[in-house]
C-alpha cells in the first residue's frame, strides 16, 4: 500500500456501534475497525489524517474502542435513534469533500441490511467498491483496489476517486485499541435532524433463530450400502439445470421449489 | 613531617566530595513520582532490617554472608572510627586499637572477596566489580599502616625514619584509592554504590510489609485518572514515570547475578536477564548508554547498543519491549534478590504503558484481552456457556442459595476441558466431604489476573470491581479455587478497591483447603501405589502466598514420599505459563516448560503432582515419553475411599 503523498488524500472512514457474537455486548465492528485501520495506514504520512464519523448517539462506549485505535477525534452526527442516517451522512460527505469513504460490509447491530454504502454511494453519485480487502495505490485520482473474492482470491480494480469502499473481513486485522488514547478523544458532535425512518419502525424486531439442518435419514439397509453412504462423496441430487427455458419458466420452477421446501407458504 | 595535614585533608575532601556525589544522587531519584512512605520510620528501622530481612536473604549463601559480614561490618566500623582518629584527631589508644582491629577484620573479609573473584561464576558482573576487592584492601592495608603510630605500636618519627617519602608517597596513594572506591565511588556510581543506595533502598522500600517476615506480592493498582489528566500518562514511559523509592530500588543492585541465575526467560534463552533489566534502569535514570555494563547480556542482544536518559521514553532504544514480555511474572528474581529489588513490578508497570498507551501487546495479546473485555474470558467463549462443564454435577448456585459456609470460584478452567477434570475432581471431593458449597455459576468472571498481568489494568479493575459486586450479595466465610492465579488475585488484589465484599472472608488455595479436611479426617484416603511421585511448586501458590506445605502433607497422607527437584519450594522453577508468557510468545532457544520437566525426570519420577492447571496445561504440552501430569486433587480421587463401598466390603468380610 503505497498511497502518492504529493496528493492530500481526504478519508472519511464511517464507524458504527459493533455487537459481539458470542456475549452481545456492544464493540468496535469487526469490518468497521478494519476500515478505521486501513484508512489509518493511508493516511499514515499526512496531518490532518483520517476523519471518522459516526451517525447516533456521541456518548456510546463503543466508539471508545475505535478512539483507542490512535485517534485524537471522533466526529459524531448526534442523532434521534430512530432516525435515518443516509440523508445526514450523505450531506456531510459531500460537504467534507472526501476522496475515499470506507465502511464495513454491513453492520452488526441495527438493521444491518448492507445497504448504507450503497444509498450513499447513490446519493452522492459516486463509485462503490464491495467488499475490499485493500486499497493498493492512489495515482493521479485513481485508485488501484483490491476486492476480496471467496477462497482468498483476489481482483485488482481500478476505480476513480473519490468512491465508497465497503471493507471485507479479509482486509488487514485492526490493531490494538488502546485505553489512553480511548479515554482522550474528543467526540466532536454535530446536532442534526434526520427524518424519522418510519418504514423501521413498523417492523417488529426477533432474535434471528438458526436455520434448521435437514436430518440425515439412513436409508441403508445393509453394512455395504452403509459403508458406501459413508465413504461415497456426497452429491447433489435432484435438481435440474434450466439453461433453456424461458425466465417465466425459470422464475416458477425457483418458486416451486421454496413452496415445496417450506419457505414459501 | 607532612602526614599530619596531608591525611586528614585527603578524608575530608573524600567525605566532602562523597556528600556532593549524594546529593547528586538524590537528585536523580526524586525525578521519580512521590509515594507515601515514612522516611524517619524506615531509616530508624533500617538496621534492623539490614541485619535481619536483608542479611536472612544472603545467609542462604553461607560463604558470601560471613565475606559480607566481615567486610561490610568492618568497613563501616573502620569509617566511623576513622574519621574520629585521623579527621577529628581524638588521641586515643583504645580507639586506634578499635580501628585496626575493624581494618582487620575488613582486610580478612576483602581477601575472600578476592577469592571469590578469582574464578567467578558467569552470573557475576566484572568490570568495576574486578577490582573492587583489590580496592577494599588497599583501604585497609593503608589505614592499617596510617594508623599504627596513633596505636603507639610505631613512633611517631617511624615513617620518615625508615620508609621516607617513598613510604609516604605509596601509603598516601594506597588511602587516595581506597577512599576513592570506598567513599568518593559509593554515591558517585561505583561499585559501592549499592551501600549507599541500599541502605536508603531498605528504609524507603516501596513494599514495607516485606520487612519483618511479611509478604506482599500483590500488584499496585494503576490511577485510571491519569488517562484524561493533561501530561498524565498510564504506566512507565520514561524512568521519571516509576516511583522514587523505584528508582533508588534500581540503583541498590550489587549485580550479583542471583536474579539472573533463577529467571527462566533467561534460561530459555529469550531476550531477558533481570540483573541487565536493573542495570538499564539505573542507564536510563542517570542517563547514557549501557556500554560498561560487564555482566551477562539479555540472550541474543548485543550489549553497548541501549541508551537511555531520565526523560526519554524507555522502550525507545533502553530496552526492546520483547525483553518485558519475556517475563513470566514467577518472582524468583524478587525472592532470590539480596537487595529486596522489585523486578516484577518494574516490568508489569512499563507494561502498562506498552498496552494502555501505545496499544502494542504482541502475538495474541490484543485478542486476549479484546475477547476479556467482551466476554469476561480470555477465549471468546459465550458467558452464558460458563456452567457447561457442571451440567451433570448438580452444583448449587449462589443465585439460589444465597448463602453456604464455601463459595467455590470455578474460575476459566471451567472452559478448558483438561481443567474441567480437575473441577470434577475437586467437587467430587468437596462432596465426599460433605462440604456446604455453591458455585457463582455464570455470574462469575475472570479474575482479571492475564490482564493485569499483559498491563491491561483498566479491565483488571472493571472485572474486579464487578466480580466484588457479584460477591457482596452473597453470605460465606471462605472462598476456595483450584486456580493459584485467581486465588492470588482474589486474597492479595481486590482489597485494593473499597469492597467489604471480602470482609473476613478467608480465601484458600485447594490444596490447603483438602489438607484441612484430611487433616480433620473429613475425607479417608487409600494409599497411594504408583510409583515415584514429584511436585511442581505453582509461582503463585508458593512464591506469592507462601504455600509450599499444604500440598506436601496431602501427598505424604497418601503415603507419598515426595521426591523433591532440585529447584522445589521458594526456588521452584516457573511452568512457563504465567504473567500471561504462553500469549505473547516472546521465541527462545528453549521452551520453559521442556525444562521444568528435565528437572521433573532427573528426580526419576513417573507421576508430577500439581496444584495449578496453568501449569497442568504447560507440563502436559510437553512431548512424551514423560512423567504424567496430574493435579493433587485428581490423585486424591483416585485414592478416596467410598464410604458406601467400604461399608459393603466389610459386611462381606
Amino acid at each position: 500500500m503505497q498511497p502518492n503523498s504529493s496528493q492530500k488524500l481526504k478519508i472519511v472512514t464511517l464507524v458504527s456501534v459493533g455487537k459481539h457474537p458470542q456475549s452481545g455486548r456492544v464493540r468496535r465492528a469487526d469490518q468497521d475497525s478494519r476500515a478505521v485501520e486501513l484508512g489509518l495506514r493511508l493516511s499514515a504520512d499526512q496531518a490532518d489524517g483520517l476523519v471518522v464519523l459516526h451517525a447516533g448517539d456521541p456518548n456510546e462506549p463503543s466508539l471508545r474502542s475505535y478512539a483507542g485505535m490512535g485517534l485524537t477525534a471522533i466526529n459524531v452526527l448526534q442523532l434521534d435513534p430512530a432516525a435515518d442516517a443516509v440523508a445526514p451522512l450523505g450531506e456531510q460527505l459531500h460537504q467534507s469533500g472526501a476522496d475515499i469513504v470506507l465502511t464495513g460490509v454491513r453492520a452488526e447491530s441495527g438493521e444491518g441490511s448492507g445497504m448504507l454504502p450503497y444509498q450513499l454511494a447513490e446519493k452522492l453519485g459516486w463509485s462503490i467498491v464491495p467488499r475490499v480487502a485493500d486499497i493498493v495505490s492512489v495515482k493521479e485520482g485513481v485508485a488501484e483496489v483490491l476486492q476480496a473474492l471467496p477462497r482468498g482470491q483476489r481482483r485488482a480494480v481500478k476505480v476513480r476517486l473519490p468512491f465508497i469502499a465497503s471493507i471485507d473481513t479479509a482486509a488487514p486485522m485492526a490493531r490494538q485499541s488502546a485505553f489512553g488514547p480511548a479515554q482522550r478523544a474528543a467526540m466532536t458532535v454535530t446536532v442534526v435532524n434526520a427524518e424519522t425512518d418510519t418504514l423501521r419502525q413498523s417492523w417488529h424486531e426477533a432474535v434471528a433463530k438458526k436455520r434448521p439442518k435437514r436430518l440425515k435419514v439412513i436409508k441403508a439397509k445393509t453394512a455395504a450400502e452403509r459403508f458406501k453412504a459413508a465413504t461415497a462423496k456426497s452429491q447433489s441430487e435432484g435438481g435440474r439445470i434450466m439453461k433453456q427455458e424461458s425466465a417465466g419458466e425459470q422464475a416458477q420452477a425457483i418458486l416451486d421449489l421454496l413452496v415445496e421446501e417450506g419457505v414459501l407458504r | 613531617m607532612i602526614f599530619e595535614w596531608l591525611h586528614p585533608l585527603l578524608i575530608a575532601t573524600a567525605l566532602l566530595l562523597a556528600v556532593i556525589g549524594a546529593v547528586r544522587r538524590v537528585k536523580l531519584w526524586r525525578a521519580g513520582q512521590p509515594d507515601q512512605v515514612d522516611l524517619m520510620a524506615g531509616l530508624m528501622a533500617m538496621p534492623g532490617r539490614y541485619l535481619h530481612d536483608l542479611h536472612d536473604i544472603v545467609e542462604r549463601d553461607k560463604y558470601m554472608s560471613r565475606t559480607h559480614a566481615a567486610t561490610g561490618g568492618g568497613f563501616v566500623l573502620s569509617a566511623l572510627l576513622i574519621m574520629l582518629v585521623h579527621l577529628l584527631g581524638i588521641d586515643s589508644q583504645i580507639l586506634a586499637w578499635a580501628l585496626l582491629a575493624s581494618l582487620a577484620l575488613m582486610f580478612v573479609g576483602a581477601l575472600f572477596v578476592f577469592k571469590r573473584r578469582l574464578n567467578p561464576p558467569s552470573r557475576i558482573s566484572k568490570g568495576p566489580w574486578m577490582r573492587l576487592p583489590k580496592s577494599l584492601l588497599a583501604f585497609a592495608v593503608g589505614f592499617f599502616v596510617l594508623t599504627l603510630p596513633a596505636a603507639g605500636v610505631l613512633s611517631d618519627g617511624f615513617m620518615s625514619q625508615v620508609g621516607g617519602v617513598l613510604l609516604t608517597l605509596v601509603l598516601t596513594a594506597l588511602i587516595i584509592w581506597g577512599m576513592g572506591e570506598l567513599f568518593f565511588g559509593m554515591t558517585w556510581g561505583g561499585p559501592m554504590k549499592h551501600a549507599f543506595a541500599g541502605a536508603l533502598h531498605l528504609a524507603f522500600h516501596r513494599r514495607q510489609e516485606r520487612f519483618g517476615g511479611g509478604r506482599s506480592t500483590g500488584l499496585k493498582p494503576l490511577d485510571l485518572s491519569l488517562a484524561t489528566e493533561v501530561g498524565g500518562v498510564l504506566g512507565v514511559a520514561k524512568p521519571t514515570d516509576f516511583k522514587w523509592n523505584q528508582l533508588l530500588g534500581f540503583d541498590a543492585c550489587v549485580q550479583c547475578g542471583k536474579c539472573e541465575a533463577v529467571c527462566p526467560a533467561f534460561a530459555a534463552g529469550q531476550p531477558l536477564n533481570p540483573k541487565k533489566l536493573i542495570q538499564d534502569m539505573v542507564v536510563g535514570l542517570a542517563g547514557g548508554s549501557d556500554a560498561k555494563y560487564a555482566g551477562s547480556p539479555y540472550p541474543g542482544i548485543e550489549v553497548g547498543n541501549a541508551k537511555g536518559g531520565p526523560n526519554q521514553i524507555i522502550t525507545d532504544g533502553l530496552l526492546a519491549p520483547e525483553t518485558l514480555w519475556s517475563c513470566t511474572t514467577c518472582r524468583a528474581c524478587v525472592e532470590e534478590c539480596p537487595m529486596m529489588i522489585e523486578h516484577v513490578d518494574a516490568i508489569v508497570d512499563m507494561r502498562r504503558f506498552l498496552t494502555m498507551e501505545k496499544g502494542s501487546t504482541p502475538n495474541k495479546g490484543a485478542e486476549v484481552l479484546d475477547n476479556i473485555i467482551a466476554t469476561d474470558n480470555p477465549n471468546g467463549y459465550a458467558p452464558a456457556s460458563r456452567t457447561h462443564w457442571a451440567a451433570d454435577q448438580n452444583l448449587p448456585l449462589m443465585r439460589d442459595v444465597k448463602q453456604a459456609e464455601v463459595l467455590f470460584w470455578v474460575s476459566d478452567g471451567a472452559f478448558d476441558m483438561r481443567s474441567q477434570r480437575i473441577l470434577r475432581a475437586f467437587v467430587k471431593l468437596l462432596k465426599a466431604a460433605k462440604v456446604d458449597f455453591a458455585v457463582l455459576g455464570d455470574e462469575e468472571l475472570d479474575c482479571g489476573d492475564v490482564a493485569r498481568r499483559l498491563g491491561d489494568d483498566a479491565t483488571f479493575q472493571n472485572l474486579a470491581k464487578r466480580n466484588l459486586a457479584v460477591l457482596s450479595q452473597y453470605k460465606f466465610s471462605k472462598i476456595v479455587t483450584t486456580d493459584p492465579h485467581a486465588y492470588h488475585c482474589l486474597r492479595n488484589e481486590y482489597n485494593d478497591f473499597g469492597s467489604d465484599a471480602l470482609n473476613g472472608v478467608e480465601v484458600f488455595h485447594h490444596t490447603t483447603f483438602l489438607n484441612s479436611l484430611v487433616q480433620q479426617g473429613s475425607l479417608q484416603l487409600d494409599p497411594f501405589i504408583g510409583g515415584k511421585v514429584t511436585y511442581h511448586d505453582p509461582c503463585y501458590l508458593g512464591r506469592y502466598n507462601g504455600e509450599y506445605e499444604a500440598p506436601r502433607e496431602l501427598l505424604r497422607s497418601m503415603g507419598i514420599e515426595i521426591a523433591e527437584m532440585e529447584r522445589s519450594g521458594f526456588r521452584s522453577r516457573c511452568c512457563g505459563g504465567g504473567g500471561g508468557a504462553p500469549i505473547t510468545d516472546i521465541p527462545g532457544e528453549r521452551r520453559i516448560a521442556d525444562m521444568r520437566m528435565e528437572d521433573a525426570n532427573e528426580t526419576g519420577a513417573e507421576l508430577v503432582a500439581v496444584g495449578c492447571q496453568q501449569c497442568t496445561a504447560m507440563l502436559e504440552g510437553v512431548v512424551e515419553p514423560r512423567p504424567q501430569v496430574k493435579d493433587i486433587a485428581e490423585i486424591l480421587v483416585g485414592q478416596l475411599v467410598d464410604p458406601t463401598a467400604n461399608g459393603l466390603a466389610k459386611e462381606v468380610h
